[in-house]
């Protein structure tokens, strides 16, 4: 269709992008790993010790640990209300339906920082939950737990990337045949039976693709355990925050950021083998 | 007729401003193969869909076996659907679609395997139980699809246009086994379609929709010969259209006459081609007979017969269908019989 050289031509700006803003930049991460700082100053001999250093002490397994547990909840609790939420738009509602979705997609165009914050004035100690709380008599005095803790972190990530559920999703759900439906209740399955035995099946590609978003984008989070989290939800992307920022210890958070990277490629690579499987099956 | 399986009495269905069905009133006889026939548009499918119960009658009742059917939701009617698309479950086997409507009935395991496997053996589809719907060709999904719908031994089975996705050739193979399937199980079907040819090969009954409304219900015969309409007269079939003025008995169209039975006025005939006789001038006009002259303008050839068109004296021009190379000459000798002269209702 196009000439050879064309075709070079147009994949020249994107091949470039790429390379200067994601590849050099891994290749800097990459060799930083096997570096050392010491007195101040990064030494550039090649070294395993960053990596020894992340086995040897405990501290940052245990972040990680408690990072995917966040994580874990999080996709759980994103999967409990995307995946009835798009059920519900997808089959349910006749009327209205394109306004609903707007409002789904809507908490998206607004910053993430205003949303973190926006938590922070709702669970705080003089926040509008504790407040009412105090005022309705459900509690005496402002319960501290809400802000600065996991719970204050998973339910902030929750909301936020929710709608990264359930828009895989709905899609999915959208494009499951009416027919398919409707011939379920003729063979007399129930609204509950036809949920379990076609639609969640057919629409489990995007399942999966909701969950992987939710629970990489949970885990590689470091503004809601910064504003919300308080020292007890500190997550693992805080700690490479710090290490090259205030720690100064570059080659440390770079093997930490490459030991990531390889875990999301991982997951990203077998999630999407699965969903190629589900659909290869239909 | 003894008293009907089913029952339609005055159902209507408008979707905004258009009137889908216009108070349909319609029985189906215990193992009837009845179909429903009409162009799209013509709001065949949703009678079916309101019979299934996919769709809300606006007004109108639906009854089956002396209970009310419309009140009840589709997965407690025992009245079950072959889609057009045949919406197989892409995700299970073959044997697990059959399986489906027995399982959400609770059936017993033991008794599900023996059920499919001989709703299976009977569309000769044993081999690909472990297959899946993708893995079947159009023909096989087809069985699968009435597989599903007859293991739950249905007291009716809705057909929506389920052979139109089939090729010509195989569709006309699908037809005799959906015959034969219904003959031998004796389930009444209602079958949907907008072609005519199969409507006729397959039907006990056909009834004529158009516009939401029922133009005529008969039997195949009964509505090639006597169509009541000029819609259904030229629906199924070819045949000539001839306004004629009537009075005291004597219908008279262009310079041709013939005695009918029907009160003064001007009314449309129908008169099917092949009623025409092709005749030698010298022979001698039977009893009662029309005898008129004219010339052929065209003929198309279609193997077992030919197609004339033949202009007349006085300007009208017949389609006449004859043995292939009766013709000898353009000039031709036609004679027709009165009783072929149908009189048609024209649209009221």
């Amino acid at each position: 269709m196009y000439s050879r050289a064309y075709q070079r031509f147009v994949a020249l700006p994107p091949l470039a992008w790429v390379t200067l803003f994601l590849l050099v930049p891994y290749a800097f991460l990459f060799c930083y790993s096997f570096w050392q700082v010491r007195s101040g100053a990064v030494i550039h001999a090649w070294t395993l010790r960053n990596y020894g250093e992340l086995v040897r002490n405990p501290l940052y397994f245990d972040v990680l640990l408690r990072s995917a547990r966040i994580a874990a909840s999080v996709t759980l609790l994103a999967l409990l209300l995307g995946v009835p939420l798009a059920y519900f738009l997808s089959t349910r509602v006749q009327q209205h339906k394109n306004l609903l979705y707007q409002l789904v997609i809507i908490p998206l165009w607004v910053s993430y920082l205003v949303r973190a914050y926006a938590w922070k004035t709702i669970l705080g100690g003089t926040g509008v939950l504790n407040t009412l709380l105090v005022y309705c008599g459900i509690l005496h005095e402002p319960a501290g737990f809400l802000l600065y803790s996991p719970f204050a972190v998973i339910l902030t990530l929750t909301h936020i990337y929710t709608p990264f559920v359930f828009l895989p999703v709905y899609a999915s759900m959208e494009h499951i045949p009416r027919s398919l439906v409707e011939a379920a209740h003729d063979l007399g399955a129930s609204n509950v039976r036809t949920f379990w035995s076609i639609i969640f099946p057919l629409a489990l590609p995007g399942v999966i693709a909701g969950a992987t978003f939710a629970f990489v984008l949970s885990l590689g989070d470091f503004i809601a355990p910064l504003l919300i989290g308080g020292p007890n939800g500190v997550m693992i992307s805080n700690i490479v925050v710090s290490l090259f920022g205030a720690a100064y210890d570059w080659p440390l958070g770079a093997a930490i950021s490459l030991c990531m990277l390889l875990l999301v490629v991982f997951l990203i690579t077998g999630t999407e083998r699965l969903e190629r499987r589900l659909q290869g099956g239909l | 007729m003894p008293s009907p399986l089913l029952a339609v009495k005055r159902v209507s269905k408008r979707f905004g401003a258009t009137q889908v069905l216009d108070n349909v009133t319609l029985d189906i006889a215990e193992s009837e193969f009845l179909t429903i026939l009409g162009e799209s548009g013509s709001g065949k499918t949703t009678l079916l869909r309101i019979i299934a119960g996919f769709e809300q009658a606006m007004s109108g009742e639906i009854w089956m076996r002396g209970q009310r059917l419309d009140t009840l939701p589709s997965n407690k009617r025992n009245v079950y659907t072959v889609f057009q698309s045949y919406a197989l479950f892409p995700h299970l086997s073959v044997f697990e679609n059959v399986a489906y409507g027995l399982r959400a009935k609770k059936v017993r395991g033991g008794e599900i395997s023996e059920r499919v496997g001989a709703v299976l053996a009977q569309v000769r589809m044993t081999d690909y139980a472990q297959r899946r719907p993708a893995q079947l060709s159009g023909g096989q999904q087809q069985r699968v699809a009435l597989a599903r719908a007859l293991v739950n031994r249905p007291d009716l089975l809705l057909l929506d246009e389920p052979l139109s996705a089939l090729d010509a050739s195989l569709r006309v193979h699908m037809q005799g086994e959906l015959h034969a399937l219904q003959r031998e199980t004796g389930i009444t079907f209602v079958f949907v379609t907008h072609d005519q040819e199969e409507a006729m090969a397959l039907s006990d009954r056909i009834a004529v929709l158009r516009g939401g409304r029922i133009e005529q219900l008969d039997t195949p015969r009964t509505l090639y010969n006597q169509p009541r309409s000029c819609y259904v007269a030229s629906f199924i079939g070819k045949t000539n259209l001839l306004r004629a003025q009537v009075r005291n008995g004597i219908a008279r169209a262009g310079n041709f006459c013939w005695p009918v039975a029907i009160p003064d006025g001007e009314v449309l005939f129908s008169l099917r081609p092949e009623n025409i006789k092709l005749v030698s001038a010298a022979e001698i006009p039977r009893e009662g007979a029309i005898r008129l002259k004219g010339t052929v303008r065209r003929s198309v050839f279609s193997g077992a017969s030919e197609m004339l068109e033949v202009e007349c004296d006085g300007g009208i021009v017949l389609k006449v269908r004859v043995a292939t190379s009766a013709i000898t000459s353009p000039e031709v000798s036609l004679e027709i019989s009165p009783e072929y002269m149908i009189p048609l209702v024209e649209k009221e």
